[in-house]
């Protein structure tokens, strides 16, 4: 297995977020996965597709479900220098959603500029 | 081209690793390199040495430690995703007082930087079963 390589230029990786927030536990494995990633210094960006624009949602309470709120922990994110948050208008809007309904500043990015940001990647990861 | 993969699928109920399993395999066939397979979420049920699947059945764990050898493959299993589910190595066992160990020969457990590590040093990062 190869150690962590410290590289010159960080490499841009997108994490995509496709998953709801409740029901599986991938929401929750995605965001240990991002907060993990920002311990090495890489360029990360996180977008939220489809029905994860929900675990973005305030007002959330799991715990009803024994489940952790993952909206008290998404904020973080600015603090572990993951800036760079963007969301699917579309996804907001068929869902009757806004901006002001979510926990983040998330960027609202069309469908043509969800394609831009993919391909101005170096890596993506899809959970 | 220099390859990695992110295994999130249980093997027989979901057909993820069986995707992950063909498609590295084809790659490595056609002389791709793949750096490492990191099971994470589910996917970590790919490493358990007691999954007795009917002889007609795919025998997904014997199949991935022939690919880590024939091909020099890292096998990743995460390590947070695979004490939830149960699956430990020895010294996880030791650390935790189980009764037992299950984690595959050929494969280990580490820390979810190796999935950014893979994401890192790997021209592209497939992820299977999200």
């Amino acid at each position: 297995m190869t150690e962590i390589q410290t590289i010159t230029a960080p490499k841009k990786i997108l994490f995509v977020n496709t998953r709801a927030p409740y029901g599986s536990s991938m929401a929750r494995d995605a965001l240990d996965a991002l907060l993990a990633a920002s311990a090495y210094e890489q360029d990360l960006s996180v977008l939220f597709l489809g029905e994860a624009v929900f675990q973005l949602l305030r007002n959330q309470n799991p715990k009803a479900i024994s489940m952790k709120n993952l909206a008290a922990t998404l904020p973080v994110l600015p603090m572990y220098d993951i800036k760079q948050i963007y969301i699917q208008e579309s996804a907001l809007s068929s869902r009757g959603l806004s901006i002001d309904d979510l926990v983040l500043p998330a960027k609202v990015l069309g469908e043509d500029e969800i394609a831009a940001l993919m391909d101005s990647q170096g890596a993506i990861l899809s959970f | 081209m220099k390859l990695s993969i992110a295994v999130y699928g249980a093997p027989h109920s979901s057909e993820a690793s069986e995707s992950a399993y063909r498609f590295a395999s084809t790659a490595c066939s056609m002389g791709h390199a793949l750096l490492r397979v990191f099971f994470y979420h589910d996917g970590v049920h790919n490493a358990s040495s007691l999954a007795v699947p009917p002889q007609d059945e795919t025998q997904t764990t014997q199949r991935w430690q022939a690919l880590a050898v024939e091909f020099n493959i890292d096998l990743v299993v995460c390590v947070a995703a695979a004490l939830r589910r149960g699956i430990v190595n020895t010294e996880e066992a030791e650390r935790y007082e189980l009764e037992s160990q299950n984690l595959a020969e050929g494969f280990e457990i580490s820390g979810l930087g190796q999935l950014l590590d893979a994401a890192v040093n790997s021209d592209r990062l497939v992820s299977f079963g999200h």
